[in-house]
């Protein structure tokens, strides 16, 4: 079932927990959705690989990349996938029904608020704090994944390229897709063989 | 009003598939399609929902939900989000399929393991992006490099940087 079996983290795998059940996965990615603020994939992976050891670094990164390059939200693809990956069908609806359901009511009652009050100055402030802590938040759970992974010199070389891309750019996703994606499995690929 | 919710359904169920990247990538065709084409709403209410479903928890995907809430209530919003999920959710739910089945091909791994990279860049770029628009003055931009730190070099739960800097920006900001 896992597919980085035979990959370089063998001895990450055995220290892996229990898989989740299917509650269990409902319950991580409520929380996931509930308090990612932009960031989901910044908690996803310290929900995922941190506190609960349901898969290794570099099997969850995978996961993610795939995720990404999905049309739909990073996060809300993972969930499909990881949650398949443990419990098939169930555990899909079971990860991504947790990652929509309680976002939903919450944004249903910001709706009926907003109708109501508008928005006041201190909770300017604090939805403000917040997204900055947000944006670190992620820069930093990208730093820490580039540093767990230990990737080789061409593989930093393309991760940079592709936050230039993105950054600084602008470039459209698809694009930096199809033009970093060949050159990246090419020397993933080269790498593999050696 | 059924005909408004049958079509917002599709209007969504196709920018679903264009949403490569997320809600953001396809905000300009949401407001060309649901502003310019359909008139269901004027651009300025197009920004606030927008501006509020970002603020609001959750992915920022939901702003399709809350465009369908604004536009044709309850059953607008239920018609929205079924149709931005489903498509997206099918083609993910399909592909974690293939590649369970391949598992182990030594190109596979190749496609995968190479994406990793790409993808650890792009989620840098969006943590950049976030950071030019939410940290622009000093106390945003203290709060930005304190969380960086905090979730790079500890193993504690992000959620404490984000609480703290909520009450720092109800205070300072």
């Amino acid at each position: 079932m896992y597919l980085g079996r035979d990959g370089p983290n063998l001895r990450a795998m055995t220290e892996l927990a229990p898989p989740p059940t299917r509650l269990q996965l409902f319950l991580a990615f409520t929380e996931i959705g509930l308090l990612g603020f932009g960031g989901a994939a910044a908690l996803a992976r310290s929900v995922i690989v941190e506190r609960n050891r349901w898969m290794a670094e570099h099997d969850y990164a995978e996961i993610l990349a795939v995720g990404q390059v999905l049309p739909g939200p990073n996060v809300g693809n993972t969930s499909v996938m990881v949650g398949r990956r443990f419990h098939g069908l169930a555990g899909a609806l079971a990860a991504s029904g947790g990652f929509y359901a309680l976002p939903l009511v919450l944004l249903t009652g910001i709706l009926l608020l907003y109708d109501r009050f508008g928005d006041s100055p201190g909770a300017e402030g604090f939805m403000r704090g917040i997204a900055a802590a947000a944006a670190g938040m992620v820069i930093g759970t990208a730093l820490k994944m580039g540093w767990k992974l230990k990737p080789p010199p061409e593989a930093i070389v393309i991760g940079l390229l592709a936050t230039l891309a993105a950054a600084w750019l602008r470039l459209p996703l698809p694009v930096i897709v199809l033009l970093l994606g060949p050159i990246a499995m090419w020397a993933a690929f080269r790498r593999l063989g050696r | 009003m059924s005909g408004v919710v049958l079509s917002l359904f599709l209007t969504f169920a196709t920018l679903s598939l264009l949403a490569v990247g997320g809600a953001n990538a396809i905000v300009p065709e949401m407001h060309r399609q649901l502003v310019e084409v359909h008139g269901w709403l004027d651009s300025a209410t197009f920004g606030q929902v927008y501006a509020l479903s970002q603020a609001a928890p959750g992915p920022n995907i939901l702003v399709a939900a809350a465009l369908g809430w604004v536009i044709a209530g309850g059953l607008g919003m239920a018609a929205a989000m079924v149709g931005i999920v489903t498509p997206a959710w099918i083609l993910a739910w399909w592909v974690a399929g293939i590649s369970e089945r391949l598992a182990g091909r030594p190109w596979l791994r190749a496609v995968r393991g190479g994406l990793v990279p790409v993808a650890i860049g792009l989620i840098l770029a969006s943590g950049l992006i976030m950071a030019e628009t939410a940290a622009v003055e000093w106390v945003g931009l203290g709060l930005a490099a304190a969380a960086t730190i905090f979730a790079w070099r500890t193993e504690f739960s992000l959620l404490w940087a984000l609480a703290s800097g909520g009450v720092v920006g109800l205070v300072l900001l």
